[in-house]
């Protein structure tokens, strides 16, 4: 790659930075190049986060119809899955598997809610309810 | 917070951006105890180039692909090939592992750790994914921040106690389980060039003579063979989420663009000049063309992740520029042992 060939196509860093690479000047030796992104970068990571989005999209829909827990929302806008989410809770994966569901949530110990509340960065008011509608959530924890 | 006064500390630590950041705070580190060192030359003496496709492990659920050694692998080569002492510790008590940080920032030594990526608050929003193999050198702590240098960004950032904490017992695959590690030693003299020696010798090994199938030289060809398999075996819609992933692990995971052919093209034209060996020169270009066949390869796939293929962008168009990258690649590798070999 030569250094006029280094890519500038704004995507993924948003805030101005730059990342750099290894480009060769006209001599022929390698310098650090800064680079803003690039086009295929920014479609493969737009692609990991449509899925995300897409299974936030579908947990929400499943709260709705009644069928699971706030929890399972967090879980999936955390990008998490029930062995993560029991890791990082202290809590073994059955049980969080349980808690997935709306009734067992329902009886949740205030401790256990802070416990799961606390992995997520929010209130445990907050976790015992899901957003009317989802922006781009995910990408602001 | 707990009872240690927030006293600042300020460690006097060159912070240079680099486009990886294994091999940047290896660099940076050295650096720092006056072993004056780019982050190519770190990233060839460690070895730091590979290449596996191996598809029994998923990462959210898709085959994993790597294109570098494994985790703390270049640090553990660089610093043994030159004769460094480094203090490995791990953690099981998060507090624990903030304190020994503490204790070694009072006593003016920049530590590494690793980090999962998710929890670092300056990570742009974008590359917020759980993966657990990021490096970066905490150089200082200013009232509840940390000052850190991250190889990858810029300029030196900050971060809460809490979230650098989190981020050092990030959980899931690979956990760095509040890894730290600092130089303790470094020998007054070091000899680089019997160290790059190595470094390619190990290199070129392992791309040629592997006896899995998934890995090195075959390793691409095996993926060459896959990739064109994909649309049948997996329908369309799967295909382009594996496609997907291949590109993102070539060019997101650990940067350094093109799967860090161009950075051992790189390490490749200092190594020219340290061993004496004018040839390498052409090979390094070598090195870059097949680095530009990388590259080639990430944007048909993301073409054909965007549905905007055109009726030379296909599947085969894939699968032949592997088998050609293979073909090139592996004719550097063996050029490279004949030529350390005298």
């Amino acid at each position: 790659m030569k250094i006029e060939e280094v890519p500038q196509d704004q995507g993924m860093i948003t805030d101005g930075r730059r990342e750099v690479c290894y480009a060769v000047d006209d001599q022929g030796r390698y310098v650090l190049a800064g680079s803003a992104g690039w086009e295929p970068k920014n479609i493969a990571n737009r692609q990991a986060w449509d899925r995300i989005d897409q299974t936030v999209a579908a947990t929400l829909d499943r709260i709705r119809a009644g069928k699971a827990s706030p929890l399972a929302y967090y879980m999936a806008l955390n990008q998490m899955d029930v062995g993560l989410l029991a890791k990082y809770a202290g809590i073994g994966r059955l049980k969080v598997w349980l808690h997935l569901k709306p009734g067992p949530f329902g009886r949740l110990s205030p401790a256990v809610l802070k416990r799961y509340a606390d992995v997520f960065d929010i209130s445990a008011d907050t976790l015992k309810s899901v957003p009317e509608d989802r922006g781009d959530g995910s990408r602001d924890r | 917070m707990t009872a240690s006064a927030p006293e600042p500390i300020e460690i006097d630590f060159d912070h240079r951006q680099s486009a990886h950041c294994e091999s940047g705070v290896c660099a940076n580190l050295l650096r720092h105890h006056g072993i004056e060192i780019s982050e190519a030359m770190a990233f060839g003496i460690g070895s730091g180039l590979f290449f596996a496709y191996l598809p029994f492990i998923r990462i959210n659920g898709l085959p994993l692909t790597t294109y570098r050694c494994e985790v703390g692998g270049i640090i553990k080569r660089v610093t043994r090939r030159l004769g460094c002492r480094v203090h490995w510790q791990k953690f099981r008590d998060p507090d624990k592992a903030m304190h020994a940080l503490d204790e070694r920032l009072a006593q003016g030594i920049p530590v590494a750790c690793r980090t999962g990526g998710y929890w670092l608050p300056y990570f742009p929003p974008a590359f917020r994914f759980h993966f657990n193999m990021h490096n970066l050198v905490v150089c200082g702590k200013a009232e509840y921040q940390y000052i850190i240098s991250d190889p990858v960004f810029p300029d030196k950032e900050r971060c809460s106690r809490r979230d650098l904490s989190r981020a050092r017992f990030a959980k899931g695959a690979l956990a760095p389980k509040g890894s730290m590690y600092f130089l303790e030693a470094v020998p007054d003299t070091i000899d680089l060039a019997a160290a790059a020696r190595q470094g390619i010798r190990e290199v070129c090994r392992r791309m040629l003579n592997t006896p899995v199938p998934l890995i090195g030289i075959r390793g691409i060809r095996y993926l060459a063979r896959q990739v064109e398999k994909w649309p049948r075996k997996l329908g369309e819609e799967r295909t382009v989420l594996y496609i997907g992933q291949l590109i993102r692990m070539q060019e997101e995971l650990g940067t350094g663009g093109a799967g860090f052919r161009f950075m051992f093209a790189a390490f490749l034209q200092e190594a020219a000049d340290l061993l004496d060996l004018p040839r390498f020169l052409e090979l390094s270009r070598s090195m870059t063309l097949a680095g530009d066949q990388w590259r080639k390869f990430a944007v048909i796939g993301g073409r054909i992740c965007k549905g905007r293929a055109s009726a030379d962008d296909h599947h085969a168009a894939m699968a032949a520029l592997l088998q050609t990258i293979a073909a090139d690649e592996a004719a550097v590798y063996r050029e490279l042992l004949q030529l350390i070999k005298e």
